[in-house]
């Protein structure tokens, strides 16, 4: 890969292209667009947890000022509307099929969790739409509900659905019992730890939002949409919900403020929006309001785990054992099936030669919100699983955590390396973040640190971290074989223009990962062209070719090697036509910089000259079409696997159970990074979301009502900037060895990583084994003091 | 419906407004001015600070009327001949914004603590920015950006 030096090639922290029109109040968000005859909906939604819909009479509500239409269960369902897919089916451990109960959009006979849709009301203002939707009158008969994960399968406990009896939607294993149950028989020692994996609501601050619009000239939907992957929409809409030709709906998904995973989903909202377009023949718009979010948003997490880990004398792991119970909310959410499995029981061999893994998944339903991948999906929870009964291990054992990590670490001479749980790594170096993240941290003054916080009266701890991740899930025919309903590759179109700028189209999406300038700076230093004339397209199922989507940390490895690909192709077609200007045969023309030129000689000629050509092509190669456009598909050979070691230290004033995250020193080891201020800025976003998770964020629901509890930001503790300090961000560099550019995924990793780090670093202040996240002031204050309490 | 008038980026605008319409409302939906938003119902992602008569507010928790005869400012009207303000500038020169919905609320914000604290510590801005919620940054940046731009408009 030539590299056009520091300025804007490949390594150059290039300010981002993006930035001037969100700095200037220009972006345009799917809320700041308005269609001409636009009208607004308003979704009645359910204020049970469960209960059966009786009636509902909507006459009042029709006749409100400004209403345009009410819509219920029943309009759909004679329109033949469909319901919301579950896009990957988990054979369970009798090889059975998971449960998939039916998700209408909106509800037909039951209602199953607190913000479920009732009905629409639809007006020619938002406010007007809402007064309406307010004199809708449901007729309830409410039902027993279930909240708790970890009782939805026990006997007697209310049923969420007919059926999934026992409210399981599998029971799902990997591993050989056998063989882990011999291991375990063997062992010197067992840790054994139960954890409560913290449900989190995702919180994109731009609220989802949609506005489905129709022509009835061309028979043609629209759909502008808060989507990560407005191609998925498209397909999941017209295949699955509306029996219609994918030519039919064009979506749109403008600048979209952030996703974190829950704007990947097929939602109701923008399901009922489209269809009801055609229904009222004009533009229909939604915007959520927070409160709709928090209680409608696929939430994340929400596990319940029990796992072993044996050991020998030396603290060789052995074996481990998980069981999980992974609440799946009311119903299945686009990929919710996938998270506590193929992305959770995959990752638990960690950065460790563990030679045997056994892990149970029971899914089950409760009357909660779908739950379905949020920021490192089913990672975050695999890491938060091994890494905290490592670092108990460790203490039992009375072996120094990084020590113990050590003497287990996958070494770089067994790479590629073969997992007990179906991944193969290709490539790490995990000593070698270790000792980085060390130095970094100066470990060994901790002891000094600790001592100068008991001389303020704090309590000091350390905690490490040392996670994998894997990212941009694939190859296409893998995933199928583990029950995917899509592939999961990626398309670029790289087009010249006649005068030498270029058009990239990508389907993957940016919703703050920077791809505007991280894809131009690849672009602008494979075809050697400035970067100022690179313009990337995304988020358009109207111009971009069908694409995959951004989620799971896959643009650069896999979005990024399609337009790689592309580039290839470009450079390919050109040197035919350069040859042909030059009067040289083909293998003598080398390309370098932006210039084809003729070995030995000085002739030379630039792309953008090649372009002109391409496109006025009065001198040109008899057998070499016109044009310069080029698309290319990439379907990864395997997931990238970047790794790293996150330490933080924690400050704890036992007065008050007020941790303070006094620093963090975080080492990746992504592979090539192509704009490092990029990455750090996804690294240090991602720490931020593991601290929220660790310290302040809980999705709470009352366990008899199952009323949400925490559904503003009042009750749901966000972090702010005073939760978090600066951190500080080292890399190292082992390229992936399987895609072109030897990228990995950075987006998820201080997700997956931090919470780990944290609780390691409390509970080592606090002398405890384990505690339960989020560590809260009141929480942390009671085991700082229940010793004292114990005596009183 | 009530009217109400008052100067937004230093142009005189006047609408009919209902008794209800926040000022938010009133510049996203009368007057089109879509960079500030909204990103809660309960006052606190700060998502719509804006500028009235000087002073940083969250245009979520007042009514168009109560602005009625203020000098408002938006996002929109920070840069100048199409310069950026040393705030914006230096929020893209660190990489403080990466979605980019919180960023109007967020400079607007960061502005008006300079005006009060033209040279904050970093635990000072950490504490002003607690009404200002980011969700992708993590605030590092942020705070290097503020911090940056302290620095330039003192120079």
């Amino acid at each position: 890969m030539p590299d056009s030096g520091p300025d804007t090639g490949i390594g150059a922290s290039v300010k981002r292209k993006e930035d001037f029109r969100f700095l200037t109040g220009q972006g345009r968000f799917t809320d700041d667009i308005d269609r001409p005859g636009q009208v607004h909906a308003y979704f009645v939604r359910s204020p049970h947890a469960h209960a059966r819909i009786k009636g509902i009479d909507k006459a009042a509500a029709e006749q409100a000022p400004g209403v345009i239409a009410v819509f219920t269960g029943a309009d759909m369902a004679a329109d033949n509307v469909g319901s919301l897919p579950c896009g990957w089916v988990v054979t369970d451990r009798h090889g059975q099929p998971h449960k998939a109960p039916p998700h209408f959009p909106l509800a037909r006979d039951k209602v199953l969790y607190v913000g479920d849709h009732v009905a629409v009301a639809i007006a020619e203002t938002y406010a007007q739409a809402k007064e309406a939707g307010e004199q809708v009158a449901v007729d309830y008969e409410e039902l027993p509900a279930i909240a708790n994960p970890a009782k939805a399968a026990a006997e007697g406990a209310p049923q969420v659905h007919d059926e999934a009896p026992g409210n399981l939607c599998y029971d799902w294993v990997m591993g050989d019992e056998a063989q882990v149950d011999a291991a375990f028989a063997k062992a010197h020692h067992v840790t054994r730890l139960d954890l409560i994996n913290n449900r989190l609501i995702p919180n994109a601050m731009e609220p989802r939002a949609a506005i489905g619009e129709y022509d009835g000239g061309t028979d043609n939907y629209t759909l502008y949409s808060t989507s990560q992957n407005p191609h998925l929409l498209k397909l999941i809409l017209c295949a699955f919900v509306f029996g219609l030709n994918e030519n039919k709906l064009r979506v749109i998904a403008p600048d979209v403020g952030g996703g974190f995973g829950s704007k990947i989903f097929c939602y109701a909202e923008e399901t009922v929006c489209t269809w009801a377009a055609k229904k009222v023949r004009r533009p229909v718009k939604w915007t959520a309001e927070r409160s709709e979010s928090f209680s409608s948003d696929a939430h994340g997490r929400d596990h319940v785990t029990h796992a072993e880990l044996a050991m020998d004398e030396n603290g060789k792991f052995l074996g481990l054992k998980v069981e999980t119970t992974a609440n799946m909310g009311a119903y299945l959410s686009s990929f919710a099936t996938a998270v506590p499995t193929y992305l959770y029981a995959t990752l638990l061999a960690g950065q460790y030669t563990t030679p045997v893994i056994f892990a149970n998944v029971k899914a089950v339903f409760t009357n909660t919100a779908p739950v379905d991948a949020y920021r490192g999906a089913g990672r975050p929870e695999a890491t938060y699983v091994l890494e905290r009964i490592v670092e108990v291990a460790a203490r039992e054992m009375k072996i120094d955590p990084v020590e113990l990590r050590r003497r287990n670490f996958i070494q770089p001479d067994q790479f590629p390396y073969q997992t007990p749980v179906a991944l193969q790594y290709d490539i790490g170096d995990y000593d070698q973040s270790m000792d980085k993240a060390l130095e970094m941290i100066d470990y060994k003054g901790f002891a000094e640190r600790r001592k100068a916080s008991e001389a303020k009266g704090k309590l000091r701890g350390i905690g490490i971290s040392a996670y994998i991740e894997a990212c941009g899930i694939a190859p296409s025919a893998v995933v199928g074989s583990l029950g995917a309903g899509v592939g999961l590759w990626e398309s670029a179109q790289v087009r010249f223009n006649p005068t030498g700028s270029v058009t990239i189209f990508t389907g993957s999406h940016s919703h703050g990962q920077g791809h505007e300038t991280t894809f131009s700076q690849l672009v602008a230093d494979t075809l050697g062209v400035p970067i100022e004339n690179v313009e990337i397209v995304h988020g358009d199922t109207g111009s971009v070719p069908m694409g995959m989507g951004t989620y799971g940390s896959r643009s650069l490895a896999v979005g990024g090697s399609a337009i790689a690909k592309a580039c290839d192709k470009i450079i390919e077609k050109s040197r035919k036509i350069a040859a042909h200007l030059m009067e040289a045969s083909v293998e003598d023309v080398e390309f370098d910089k932006g210039k084809f030129r003729v070995a030995g000689t000085d002739k030379e000629k630039s792309i953008a000259e090649i372009a002109f050509t391409a496109y006025v092509p009065h001198n040109y190669p008899a057998d070499v079409e016109p044009g310069l456009d080029e698309t290319a598909f990439y379907d990864p050979l395997n997931f990238t696997y970047p790794a790293g070691v996150h330490i933080c230290e924690v400050e704890i004033d036992p007065a008050t159970g007020i941790t303070e995250v006094v620093d963090w020193v975080a080492v990746d080891d992504f592979g090539k990074v192509i704009n490092p201020m990029v990455v750090e800025g996804q690294v240090h976003g991602g720490i931020a979301q593991g601290v929220g998770q660790a310290m302040l964020e809980n999705c709470v629901y009352d366990m008899e009502s199952g009323q949400l509890l925490t559904g503003s930001y009042m009750d749901y503790c966000m972090p702010r900037a005073g939760d978090l300090p600066s951190f500080r961000i080292g890399l190292t560099e082992t390229p992936c060895t399987h895609n072109p550019l030897g990228v990995k995924g950075c987006g998820e990793a201080g997700a997956i990583a931090a919470p780990p780090a944290v609780i390691n670093a409390i509970t080592d202040a606090l002398g405890i084994l384990s505690m339960d996240m989020p560590a809260t002031p009141e929480k942390v204050w009671r085991l700082a003091n229940q010793h004292a309490q114990a005596a009183e | 419906m009530p009217r109400v008038s008052m100067t937004v980026n230093g142009r005189s605008v006047s609408g009919d407004v209902e008794g209800r319409t926040l000022l938010v409302q009133f510049l996203r939906e009368h007057l089109h001015l879509t960079g500030t938003h909204v990103g809660c119902d309960t006052s606190q992602c700060g998502a719509c600070v804006v500028h009235v008569d000087g002073e940083s507010v969250k245009s979520c928790t007042i009514l168009a009327l109560q602005a009625d005869g203020a000098e408002v400012t938006t996002i929109e009207g920070l840069a100048k001949n199409g310069e950026l303000h040393p705030m914006q500038a230096a929020f893209r020169e660190h990489h403080g914004l990466q979605c980019g919905f919180c960023t109007p609320g967020m400079v607007m914000s960061a502005v008006d603590l300079l005006k009060k604290n033209p040279n904050p510590e970093e635990d000072e801005i950490r504490e002003w920015l607690e009404g200002n919620i980011c969700r992708c940054t993590g605030y590092h940046n942020i705070v290097k950006a503020i911090q940056s731009a302290a620095s330039s408009m003192k120079g």
